[in-house]
């Protein structure tokens, strides 16, 4: 041991522990571990299966934890299912009663949870003392205000029922708060499965919200590996998934969910870029990627990963980050002067080995600090990678690591060019002095949460969540509410069970209260020829042949031909989607001009009602003239055109000095599969959020009654309407549907139409992780105000987007 | 210089280069157009260096041992008086008590304080009482705090000061030159003030709590290094707000630019503010990651501070005893 004075010449760190006792000591009274917690009561796994649970500092047992079984994941499952209806009936101000408490349980017990976590987990006890538990008591307190206010702001939003819940063990309590304070205070009751390595803090959470009177069946948790999730994803009686994890198992669950009526949320991997300007304050800078991917040991689903930086600075930045790296200090994750702690588990740390082989026999500079890191447990040194480039695995691959790669860009479209050179899309960091700059790039780069001037930070009133195959869905925030609410009209008859025995019985239905007025007497009808004209594709602003040539006829439900119509195919299909990224401009455009070319397309319907309403005549059991759809038509426009400027964003009150601007941006080019029932109205009513919010679409009007679609080109073409924004291709469904479902660069599909359809998009939307919104074979009354133009049309045409940007010189 | 007592037995550290003084360098106006401050990075840094880095047990004896050598134990009262700063140089030849410093082995360790500070008026005194024991005597010249007297006047008071023996000398700058970024008459007074100091060691205080915005407390640094100075200093004591993290923090970055940049180290002191044997601790932590442990020592780290003694006397004594301390067991400086 040194000694006094020999400290005060080398004024060294020395051992600066917290002590394990506490959490050690709960361990050993739940008798190393305690088993499942179903029904607000400890349950020993029916398999009679355990694992063990591994300290990672040390490489030895810390618990046993249970491997949940079928009959496990049932009997959590039927507990939630059994609470539900009572927790929801609680109101808001009892659920928030009790998130309160929740709340309060945390601080109270905060310690032992940073100490658990630290054990369980490896990551430094600053972090989980100082990052992770006070954020999860953050996300209960403001959990408890939304269930509180619930029945105000979400008016005419109802639960979802039962909540599957599988999170990872990088974050393992604050994914678990992330996951079940906003569940809970919708009125959902959920059943979460943490993840086989880091199990502890969410049975230790259960506990002590048993203690605190939360009824049992409300929160359950489910431990086990892979096979327990699977369990999880796959059980009939579950309403939604919400998944945080690896992109590839959140590809297997969109596969396995696909057509179930589950709704799915996903948050996945990244490669977040970390953009250096070269006004930027450098030495900020340094720290600043010490909190992106030396926070947590880099095992961050949005650690600042690539480092590009403006070429003048580069030389000066490496300098810095190396003298930087070499203060860091790697040991005992429950030291209080530790900066990185251990890596999660053998698997990982090869992993990491492995791929940082790779950087180097690939040509990358790699440089690491002069210290060496503990021998015991498992620990990896930060990793700094120079000479790299984009082609690099090093720099494609989420290595889930201390290890960072730098690159150089030399103009600021050049660096966005770099950021966006990835499959993923969770986060970015962009670090400037020029405002104007920060907020040229931010609305720029393909990502959820962009950081300027700081990195990593994130509060329960900011939404979090991916672009691209970072996933999809929301967690923090109003945006994040969604994830746990339906509309209330399709409560009752929503797309699990009820929705799939719906299944073809999705014809037209008689209308709502718009229908009653201003049927055209069939003598007025325009008197068509048997056959008039052969309808076009419509791409890129041009009416254009099909690919393959051919055409199919259309008839009126009495069977007269009244038309052909063209028979589109892959080809068409891919032209489509190119004309729609080019017209990009659309989306950059203003609000105001999207809503004047809405107000134009409704003028120019509205010159040509009559006929119209005569083509709409055709697609009428009754036989009568389609008037009522027009004029919905025409409003349905108006309400779209209402909207365009007016879907605002927020300022997040985030607790820093800052603002966190939520800004909804369009998914990008969405293909849309309109209903068979109301051809007009159908494809109106998807086509107009959609452009409304600056998206392009791709849309398949009504298979059989396509022609009220392909009429409408001519209106669209003297509205103003920029060529790409909107693009037709009829023809079979069948065929056209799974291409654009399956296409990468396809950011969204909707599907209005069989719930065979609904499993297809859903299961080739895997490819690239597009958001999907589909209707599992459900009519929905497009002439009702709730159903045809509700909110829900402009959360799916949008994507929120959260900016944080502190302030203050 | 000698900062060190004549008849310490400290051994001179065989990693550390004897500094060359800053010599300064010629007004580089585009580097210091070129500093960049982001303010909220900054706090977040600051925020998190005391809860990234601590030291327990016997390592917080000894940093708090090291804490008490890189003082400049301070007297600048309106109401000072010979006897009052004759009983302050006693308390900074021997700061700890001697039973303390036994119970701790740290008897052989030169535990003394780095100097004494005080007005004009106070360093005879201070230099008489201080006689021998190698504490050399800081004082605070040019019309100290606000720094509005006649350029000349200020001059003269720093001849003064090193004639009367003090061999270190703490400048206030003109806060305006800061305000209105004249940083060529920022640049030219201290130049002056550097040439009027001789070989006496000059401090020029920024007096940070009055600059505005961190970006200014960065350039004003850079102008002062460039102008030649051997260390900067934050405050007077005397500003609302004195010696804070994250201006120490803008400070020592800059120190490191400018020895990136000109191969010369230059010394930081901290003052006003720091009351706590934690906050000392905090301080030295951040010059120990920001600086390296070259800036541990006197020769380049001080702490401005009055109470401060007082608080490290009390943990000493917890560390040795267990018991907690009252601050009447210590003897007053």
């Amino acid at each position: 041991m040194a000694s006094i004075s020999e400290i005060f010449e080398t004024m060294e760190y020395g051992p600066a522990p917290e002590a394990a006792r506490p959490a050690l000591d709960w361990i050993a009274e739940h008798g190393g571990g305690p088993g499942h917690w179903i029904n607000g009561k400890w349950t020993r796994p029916a398999g009679g299966e355990w694992f063990d649970s591994v300290n990672p500092a040390s490489g030895k047992a810390l618990a046993k934890v249970a491997q949940g079984s079928a009959r496990d994941v049932n009997a959590a499952v039927r507990a939630a299912r059994a609470a539900q209806a009572e927790w929801a009936a609680l109101g808001g101000h009892g659920r928030a009663r009790h998130l309160y408490a929740l709340a309060r349980q945390v601080q109270k017990h905060s310690r032992l949870f940073a100490v658990m976590e630290s054990l369980d987990n490896g990551k430094p006890i600053r972090e989980s003392r100082d990052i992770d538990i006070p954020l999860v008591a953050r996300h209960f307190y403001h959990h408890a205000g939304w269930a509180q206010l619930m029945e105000t702001e979400l008016a005419g939003m109802a639960p979802l029922g039962v909540v599957g819940q599988i999170i990872p063990w990088n974050f393992p309590l604050l994914m678990l708060s992330w996951k079940i304070a906003p569940a809970l205070a919708m009125g959902n009751t959920v059943v979460l499965k943490p993840a086989e390595f880091t199990s502890l803090t969410a049975l230790l959470f259960a506990e002590i919200a048993g203690e605190a009177g939360l009824p049992p069946g409300v929160i359950n948790v489910v431990t086990g590996d892979g096979r327990t999730g699977e369990l999880l994803v796959k059980h009939d009686d579950v309403d939604k998934i919400a998944f945080t994890g690896s992109t590839d198992v959140g590809r297997l669950i969109r596969v396995a969910t696909a057509g179930s009526g589950k709704r799915l949320s996903l948050e996945l991997g990244g490669k977040s870029p970390f953009i250096v300007f070269e006004d930027a304050d450098l030495d900020s800078v340094v720290e600043g990627v010490v909190d992106a991917i030396w926070f947590n040991q880099g095992q961050v689903c949005c650690a600042g990963s690539r480092i590009l930086v403006q070429e003048g600075v580069a030389e000066r930045l490496v300098h810095k980050l190396r003298a930087r790296m070499e203060m860091l200090r790697v040991g005992n994750p429950l030291d209080k002067a530790v900066d990185i702690g251990a890596i999660i588990a053998p698997v990982q740390l090869e992993k990491i080995s492995q791929l940082v082989q790779q950087g180097r026999d690939e040509g990358a500079t790699i440089w690491q600090p002069s210290w060496s890191c503990p021998t015991e447990g498992y620990f990896f040194p930060p990793t700094l990678f120079t000479d790299v480039a984009p082609s690099a695995t090093v720099a494609q691959v989420e290595i889930f690591g201390p290890v960072v790669v730098l690159m150089t860009f030399r103009t600021p479209a050049e660096a966005v060019e770099l950021a966006n050179n990835t499959r993923y899309g969770l986060a970015a960091s962009v670090w400037t002095e020029s405002v104007n700059l920060a907020l040229d790039i931010a609305p720029k780069l393909a990502a959820g949460t962009v950081w300027v001037n700081c990195t990593n930070v994130f509060d329960a009133a900011a939404g979090f969540g991916g672009y691209r195959e970072s996933g999809f869905g929301r967690e923090g925030g109003r945006e994040g509410l969604m994830e746990y609410v339906k509309p209330s009209w399709e409560d009752g008859r929503t797309g699990r069970r009820e929705g799939r025995k719906a299944v073809g019985k999705a014809g037209r239905r008689d209308g709502g209260k718009n229908s009653k007025d201003g049927s055209v007497p069939s003598s007025r009808l325009p008197d068509f020829p048997p056959i008039d004209r052969t309808a076009k594709l419509y791409v890129g602003g041009k009416q254009v042949r099909p690919d393959g040539g051919y055409s199919d006829p259309v008839f009126d439900v009495a069977g007269r031909q009244v038309g052909e119509v063209s028979r589109g195919n892959r080809k068409d299909i891919r032209n489509a989607v190119e004309a729609a990224h080019k017209a990009r401009g659309w989306a950059e455009g203003t609000a105001h001009n999207r809503a004047q070319v809405l107000y134009y397309i409704a003028e120019n319907l509205a010159e040509r009602a009559e006929e119209f309403a005569g083509r709409l005549a055709g697609s009428r059991e009754d036989g009568k003239a389609g008037s009522p759809e027009v004029d919905a038509s025409i409003r349905r426009l108006y309400t779209w055109a209402a909207w365009a400027d007016k879907w605002d964003g927020h300022v997040h009150r985030t607790p820093y000095r800052n603002v966190t601007l939520a800004m909804p941006e369009p998914l990008g080019v969405i293909g849309i599969e309109c209903a068979e029932e109301a051809p007009l109205l159908g494809f109106v009513s998807t086509m107009a959020p959609a452009i409304a919010m600056g998206n392009r679409v791709i849309l398949l009007p009504s298979e059989r009654w396509p022609l009220a679609a392909t009429d409408l080109y001519q209106v669209l073409e003297t509205s103003d309407v920029p060529g790409g924004v909107v693009n037709i291709i009829t023809g079979p469904h069948a065929e056209l549907r799974p291409v654009l479902a399956a296409h990468d660069d396809v950011d969204g599909m909707w599907q209005f139409g069989s719930a065979e359809g609904a499993e297809e998009v859903e299961r080739l939307s895997a490819g690239n992780m597009k958001r999907t919104w589909v209707s599992y074979g459900r009519p929905r009354d497009w002439f009702d105000g709730m159903q045809g133009e509700g909110t829900e049309f402009l959360e799916h045409a949008t994507q929120v987007k959260n900016i944080w940007v502190p302030y203050g010189e | 210089m000698t900062h060190l007592p004549a008849g310490a037995t400290a051994r001179p550290d065989p990693h550390l280069p004897v500094h060359p003084r800053n010599p300064g360098m010629p007004l580089e106006l585009d580097w210091v157009q070129s500093v960049r401050v982001n303010r909220s990075a900054v706090e977040r840094r600051a925020a998190s260096l005391g809860a990234r880095r601590t030291v327990k047990k016997q390592w917080q004896a000894a940093w708090l041992l090291r804490a008490v050598t890189l003082m400049d134990l301070t007297t600048l009262s309106g109401d000072d008086t010979p006897g009052r700063v004759r009983r302050l140089c006693a308390k900074g030849r021997a700061p700890v008590r001697p039973d303390l410093l036994e119970a701790l082995g740290a008897t052989a360790l030169p535990i003394r304080v780095a100097a004494i500070c005080v007005y004009h008026a106070m360093v005879e005194t201070a230099v008489d009482a201080l006689a021998g024991s190698g504490i050399p005597v800081a004082a605070v010249s040019t019309g100290f705090p606000a720094g509005l007297s006649p350029f000349e006047q200020r001059r003269d008071e720093i001849t003064a000061s090193v004639g009367a023996g003090a061999e270190e000398i703490d400048v206030v700058i003109t806060r305006a030159h800061v305000l209105t970024g004249n940083w060529q008459a920022l640049y030219d007074e201290v130049r002056a003030f550097r040439e009027a100091c001789g070989d006496a060691h000059i401090k020029t205080i920024l007096a940070t709590g009055e600059l505005g915005t961190l970006r200014n407390v960065a350039r004003a640094s850079l102008v002062c290094m460039m102008a030649g100075a051997d260390f900067i200093k934050t405050s007077t004591g005397k500003e609302g707000v004195n010696a804070t993290l994250p201006v120490g923090l803008v400070m020592v970055r800059q120190i490191r630019e400018y020895l990136d940049r000109t191969g010369y180290r230059v010394g930081f002191k901290p003052a006003g503010g720091i009351r706590s044997a934690k906050d000392s601790l905090t301080w030295l932590g951040m010059m120990k990651e920001e600086l390296g442990d070259a800036w541990l020592r006197p020769e380049l780290f001080r702490l401005g501070a009055s109470s401060l003694l007082t608080d490290i006397e009390r943990q000493l004594e917890y560390f040795v005893t267990g018991r907690y301390s009252a601050d009447y067991r210590h003897p007053l400086g």
